[in-house]
């Protein structure tokens, strides 16, 4: 009952006449945010520089409402597009620890929801089904995953329409209780915002999430590695760089969710072969070294590539 | 004859704004938020109808005031009382309760009828004037 209501304005008499950017930069802990962005998610620099700007331009509408100049509430509904594994999700969860910071949500948790627990299964079960999702996730972030499932344009007795109307009634009156954030594969997502033009209006910020180069995934390995207390060997470390490169060959390939999967595969072998292949005591070392020989046996390296295709077409 | 119980009985009913406030102090001290309707007002009629479940898991106080407009909008003819309950060992019960919606006409009160029994004792019942009729058609 005294948490936010009672901002400086209404303690103290005299009105604001001047604000620091850079210490309510810093003072919010936006700035903390913005560097753990940084410091945790590899490669993303489009993102991140949408992301800085969107806070850059929510603390100068903070700022502008402490003066009492002209504001208005932002809209801060999100679309996030991208192929798979290319982060969507982890930064909608920053982007809820960065909004609540600034203050523009008041709880800061993120309810991560796909078409399955919005929509029900026969007729008056979607609107209780959805209005219970966004119960939950009032004064914090709704993240839906795969958005342009709730719209299917095949089946004209579809539930998901349903859905739609609910949430885009909600978006638009309560905006100050709630923050919609919108996921999926880029062209999907255009052809649901083209038959869907409600959601189109009322986002104002799309976000495009670029996939990883092999440098960027190399290095996320790493980082996934050093998490869990493993080490590649120097020999796995080159291995693993021609993994990645043949992997993304292949169909199916889901950026950093691929290099994770490899990895607990890589792990699991590894597991095989102290077992197997282990003479005496092993030490803390062998126990945490990935080698070679636990990514080499992989299919992806006797599945033709690209290069190799292309060739055995041309003969 | 305005009809009063639970915890803010001797208050003004409270705005929205203050029902957030109590509602958000549910949610942070843990409680679980129900919303249940009646038309019957009696004070020995307490197994009101309730309004969806009892709401756990819920962050915000947002998401109950959504749940009570939604409920205002179908019964805001009827009584609509918040309580709060203390799941936690030991306690298992309602630790707040208050009203949160009232008829919007006039509330016409309660008679008292005197029966005489054996032996000049009186007993004394009290039943609500809207109880002669039937449910759902009490108010408005």
């Amino acid at each position: 009952m005294n948490d936010v209501a009672n901002s400086p304005e209404e303690v103290t008499e005299e009105p604001v006449t001047s604000v620091d950017l850079h210490r309510e930069f810093e003072e919010s802990g936006v700035g903390d945010v913005l560097r753990e962005l940084d410091e945790t998610l590899v490669g993303l620099a489009p993102v991140k520089k949408r992301i800085r700007e969107t806070a850059a331009l929510l603390l100068v509408e903070r700022a502008r409402k402490r003066l009492g100049l002209a504001h208005e509430a932002p809209t801060l509904h999100m679309s996030f597009t991208g192929n798979p594994g290319t982060g969507k999700t982890t930064v909608a969860m920053k982007m809820a620890d960065l909004l609540h910071r600034l203050g523009y949500i008041r709880k800061g948790h993120l309810v991560s929801v796909t078409r399955d627990d919005l929509v029900g299964q026969y007729i008056g079960h979607t609107a209780p089904k959805t209005r219970e999702i966004l119960k939950k996730a009032m004064g914090g972030v709704l993240f839906i995953d795969e958005a342009y499932y709730l719209y299917r344009p095949e089946n004209e007795r579809d539930y998901g329409q349903e859905s739609i109307e609910i949430l885009l009634q909600v978006m638009e009156n309560q905006r100050e209780d709630l923050v919609v954030i919108l996921a999926g594969y880029a062209d999907k997502m255009d052809r649901f915002f083209e038959s869907n033009p409600g959601f189109r209006s009322r986002i104002a910020h799309h976000i495009d999430f670029p996939d990883y180069t092999n440098e960027e995934l190399s290095r996320i390995a790493e980082m996934m590695l050093k998490e869990q207390g493993y080490s590649f060997s120097e020999e796995a470390r080159e291995v693993f760089a021609r993994y990645i490169d043949r992997r993304r060959q292949q169909p199916h390939f889901a950026n950093a969710r691929s290099v994770r999967n490899a990895l607990d595969r890589a792990r699991l072998r590894q597991a095989n072969r102290l077992f197997e292949g282990a003479q005496g005591p092993l030490t803390a070392d062998d126990l945490s070294l990935i080698a070679a020989e636990d990514i080499t046996p992989s299919r992806v390296f006797s599945l033709p590539t690209d290069a190799e295709r292309q060739t055995q077409e041309a003969r | 004859m305005r009809i009063t119980q639970g915890t803010f009985s001797f208050l003004p009913d409270l705005t929205d704004e203050q029902i957030t406030k109590q509602v958000q102090y549910c949610i942070d001290n843990g409680w679980a938020v129900n919303l249940e309707f009646t038309d019957d007002p009696h004070p020995r009629n307490t197994y009101w109808e309730m309004w969806g479940h009892p709401m756990f898991d819920i962050e915000d106080a947002a998401g109950v005031m959504m749940e009570l407009n939604e409920c205002r909008k179908v019964y805001g003819d009827r009584y609509i009382r918040l309580s709060a309950f203390d799941a936690s060992h030991g306690w298992e019960s309602v630790k707040l309760s208050f009203i949160v919606n009232r008829p919007s006409e006039e509330e016409p009160g309660f008679r008292l009828d005197r029966q005489e029994a054996a032996g000049r004792n009186i007993r004394y019942t009290t039943s609500p004037y809207v109880a002669a009729k039937p449910e759902g058609q009490r108010y408005g």
